[in-house]
C-alpha cells in the first residue's frame, strides 16, 4: 500500500436543509506512506471536518476515504486501531497527571508505555520532570507534548494533528515542527492542518484549503516557483492609506500587508507618485505566505 | 481486561480527585433521608383542637383530660358557645372541636347513652378521618374506664389488630418510598452526567478514535459509582434504624442485595440518559425533575396505586421504584424472605438489563 490516505470527492454539509453550510465540498487527495502532509488554510476552512471524517467520527455526505487501505466508513474499528488523533482543542484529563494520562492512552490501545517509550523519548523527557502534575495545570506547549505524546503511545501508522500549534508560542512551535520531522523518519504518515502559512514549508506536500475547497496540492518548492509575477515590499508612514492608494493604482494586481510592509504584485515600472520621500520600495522574492495570499484571494 | 481496568482506574480517580462532588454525593442521600424521613409523614400529631363543654361535669371534664393526654391531640381552646366554634377554626389554630351536651354525666349514668358531637376540619379529609378515628377510639377507651364491668346484653367486641407496624407509624410508609426516591435519583444523576462530560470535554472524541468499544465504556462508568452506591446504602439503612426508628425485621443481606439491584437499574437509567443527552444541564434536568416526579407519583408510598384510575396503574409498572418500594416493604417491615419478592426481583433485573443493553444501543459511535 503506497497512499496512505486517500480521499475521493469527499463533501459535507451541516445544518438544515434550508440554509446548508457547506464545510467540504468535492475533496480528492492521495498522502503517501511516510509523508509529511500539511493542510493548511483559515478558520473555518473546513480542516477539522476532513480531519474528523478520517478519524470516523464523521460521517461525509458523498465520497469516500481510506486510511492505511481501510475504508472509514465500513472498517471504521479497523481504523481506530491504527490511527493516532490529536484533536484542535485540548482533550487530555485535566485532572489526570501527565503520566496517568499516558498510561491510560497506552493500555485502552492494549500498549504499554514501556514497549513504545522510544517513540516518545524525545518529547517525554521534555515533560517528564512534570509526571506528576495534573494536566490542567501545565503550560500551553507542555500540553501540546503530552497530547502528541498520548497520541503516539500506540504505535500509530497514520498520526493526525488537528492545529497542534494553534496557541503556542513561536519558539515551542519551532520545537514541535522539529519533532514531527523526527517522527517521520520513523516511518510515520503525519497530517498536520495549520492555519499558520508560514509553517506550510516544513512540510512535505501541503494542500492549501479554503472555503471546504483544496486551492492547491504541491510541494512548498514547487508552489513558490509557481509564482512569476514581480513582487516588490513598500513601507512609507501612514500604512493604512498607503494600502488604499495601492489599491486604487493602475498597474498594480494585488496588494496585502505583510508585516511591516505591504507586498504589492506588480509590472516593473509602475509609478507610485503618492509616495514620499521617507517611504521605500524595493523587490522581494516571493515565499509561501504570498503564494497563499494570492491564491486565496484568486478564488474568492 | 487491562483495558478495561485501566478505565475503572481512570473513573475512580475522576470520581476521587472531585472532592466537592464525591462530597456531594455521599452526603445526599443522607440529608435528604433525614429531610424526607420528618417530613413526609401524614401521621396525626398533637393536633390542636377546641372544647364547647356544656356539660361542665365530672365526666366531661375526664373525657377532656384524657383527649388533652394523648399524643394526638392537644387542647388548644375552651369555648363559650357555638358560634365561637367556626371562628376558631378559621383562625386554623384548630382541626378537631368536640362539642359535650349539657347533662352528659347524668345521661350516661342513667339512660346509659350519652351524646357528643365532633367536628373536624375536612379541608384535609385523610386527617379528618384519621382524627375522628382516634378521637372515637378516646372515647371507647374513656367509657371503659368509668364502666370497667358493665355489660351490656348484645355487643359485638371488635378487636382490631394492626400488622407489621401495630403503631400505626408513618415512618414504616415513608422510609421505604424515601429509600427508593433517595437511590434513584442520586445514582441516576451520578451516572447520568458521566458520559456526557467526556462529551462536553472533548475526552469523547479520543476516546472514539481508540480500540475501546461502548460495551466496556459504558460498563467501566458504572463499576466505580455502584461501589459508591453501596456505602450510600448502607448509610440509608443505618439512619432508617437508628434515626427514623423503622426496624429490619428481615434478612439484612437480602435487603442490601436487593437495593443493590435497585441501584444498578438507576444507574443504567443514568447512562441511558447520559448516552442519550447532549449537555450536563439536560441530563442533570431529566434525571431529577423527569425521575422525582414519576417516582413519587407512582412508587406508591404517596398515593396508593390501588385507588388510581387503570391507565395510571398500567404506568406505575414501568416505574423501578414501585417494585423496589414492595421489594423493601416486604423484607424490611413484614420481614419475608426472597421467596415472597422474588417476581419483583425479577422485574427489576428485567429492567436492568433493559436499560443497559439500550445505553449501549444509544452510545454515539461518532460525533454529531
Amino acid at each position: 500500500m503506497n497512499n496512505s490516505v486517500i480521499v475521493q470527492g469527499v463533501s459535507k454539509q451541516y445544518g438544515s436543509k434550508k440554509q446548508p453550510v457547506v464545510a467540504l465540498s468535492d475533496i480528492s487527495l492521495d498522502i503517501a506512506t511516510g509523508e509529511l502532509f500539511g493542510l493548511i488554510g483559515p478558520d473555518g476552512a473546513g480542516k477539522t471536518s476532513l480531519f474528523r471524517i478520517l478519524t470516523t467520527l464523521l460521517l461525509a455526505d458523498k465520497g469516500s476515504a481510506t486510511v492505511a487501505g481501510y475504508d472509514v466508513v465500513k472498517e471504521y474499528k479497523a481504523v481506530r486501531k491504527i490511527v493516532g488523533y490529536m484533536p484542535g482543542k485540548f482533550s487530555l484529563y485535566q485532572d489526570l497527571t501527565v503520566e496517568e494520562n499516558l498510561h491510560f492512552f497506552a493500555t485502552i490501545f492494549h500498549a504499554s508505555v514501556a514497549d513504545n517509550y522510544h517513540l516518545i523519548k524525545d518529547i517525554y523527557e521534555q515533560i517528564a520532570p512534570f509526571k506528576d502534575r495534573r494536566a490542567g495545570k501545565l503550560s500551553g506547549g507542555m500540553k501540546q507534548k503530552l497530547a502528541l505524546c498520548c497520541a503516539l503511545i500506540h504505535e500509530p501508522k497514520v498520526l493526525f494533528l488537528d492545529e497542534p500549534t494553534t496557541g503556542v508560542d513561536a519558539v515551542s512551535r519551532n520545537e514541535f515542527w522539529d519533532m514531527l520531522q523526527l517522527l517521520k523518519k520513523k516511518g510515520i504518515t503525519i497530517i498536520v492542518s495549520t492555519p499558520y502559512m508560514d509553517e506550510a514549508s516544513r512540510c512535505d506536500r501541503v494542500a492549501l484549503i479554503q472555503n471546504g475547497r483544496i486551492l492547491q496540492v504541491n510541494t512548498p518548492e514547487a508552489i513558490i516557483s509557481g509564482f512569476t509575477q514581480p513582487l516588490y515590499a513598500v513601507k512609507a508612514p501612514g500604512m493604512l492609506s498607503l494600502l488604499k492608494q495601492l489599491h486604487n493604482t493602475p498597474g498594480v494586481l494585488a496588494a496585502y500587508p505583510f508585516g511591516e510592509y505591504h507586498h504589492a504584485v506588480m509590472q516593473p515600472g509602475v509609478s507610485l507618485p503618492f509616495l514620499g520621500k521617507d517611504a521605500e520600495v524595493k523587490a522581494v522574492t516571493p515565499n509561501i505566505e504570498d503564494c497563499f495570499i494570492q491564491l486565496m484571494q484568486h478564488h474568492a | 481486561m487491562k483495558q478495561f481496568l485501566s478505565f475503572v482506574k481512570k473513573e475512580f480517580l475522576h470520581i476521587l480527585r472531585d472532592k466537592r462532588t464525591l462530597f456531594i454525593l455521599l452526603g445526599m442521600p443522607i440529608v435528604q433521608i433525614i429531610i424526607f424521613g420528618f417530613a413526609l409523614t401524614n401521621e396525626v400529631k398533637n393536633e390542636g383542637i377546641a372544647v364547647l363543654d356544656l356539660a361542665k361535669d365530672q365526666s366531661s371534664g375526664e373525657l377532656i383530660r384524657q383527649m388533652d393526654a394523648s399524643r394526638y391531640f392537644e387542647l388548644r381552646a375552651y369555648l363559650q358557645n357555638e358560634q365561637q366554634i367556626e371562628k376558631t377554626f378559621l383562625k386554623g389554630q384548630i382541626k378537631l372541636a368536640v362539642v359535650i351536651p349539657p347533662g352528659f354525666d347524668h345521661q350516661l349514668r342513667h339512660t346509659n347513652k350519652a351524646q357528643l358531637q365532633l367536628i373536624a376540619d375536612a379541608s384535609d379529609p385523610n386527617l379528618a378521618n384519621t382524627m375522628v378515628n382516634y378521637a372515637g377510639s378516646i372515647v371507647q377507651q374513656f367509657q371503659s374506664t368509668i364502666f370497667p364491668q358493665q355489660q351490656a346484653a348484645y355487643q359485638i367486641q371488635t378487636e382490631l389488630r394492626m400488622l407489621y407496624n401495630p403503631q400505626l407509624k408513618g415512618a414504616y410508609n415513608f422510609v421505604p418510598g424515601v429509600m427508593a426516591m433517595v437511590l434513584l435519583l442520586v445514582c441516576t444523576m451520578m451516572t447520568a452526567i458521566t458520559i456526557v462530560k467526556e462529551k462536553e470535554s472533548g475526552t469523547m472524541e479520543i476516546m472514539l478514535v481508540s480500540p475501546l468499544v461502548p460495551f466496556s465504556i459504558t460498563l467501566a462508568k458504572a463499576v466505580p459509582y455502584l461501589l459508591l452506591s453501596i456505602v450510600n446504602i448502607i448509610s440509608i439503612l443505618l439512619l432508617s434504624v437508628y434515626v427514623l426508628d423503622v426496624p429490619i425485621r428481615g434478612s439484612v443481606l437480602l435487603l442490601i442485595g436487593m437495593s443493590i439491584l435497585f441501584t444498578m437499574v438507576s444507574l443504567s437509567l443514568g447512562l441511558l440518559i447520559s448516552a442519550r443527552s447532549s449537555s450536563q444541564q439536560t441530563a442533570m434536568f431529566i434525571s431529577l425533575v423527569g425521575m422525582f416526579l414519576p417516582t413519587v407519583m407512582f412508587s406508591g408510598f404517596m398515593f396508593p396505586i390501588e385507588n388510581m384510575p387503570k391507565p395510571l396503574q398500567v404506568i406505575s409498572n414501568i416505574v423501578p421504584a414501585k417494585w423496589y418500594y414492595i421489594i423493601v416493604k416486604s423484607v424490611m417491615i413484614k420481614g419475608v424472605g426472597f421467596n415472597a419478592i422474588w417476581k419483583e426481583a425479577l422485574i427489576l433485573a428485567g429492567m436492568c438489563t433493559f436499560f443497559l443493553a439500550m445505553a449501549i444501543r444509544n452510545f454515539k459511535i461518532r460525533l454529531a
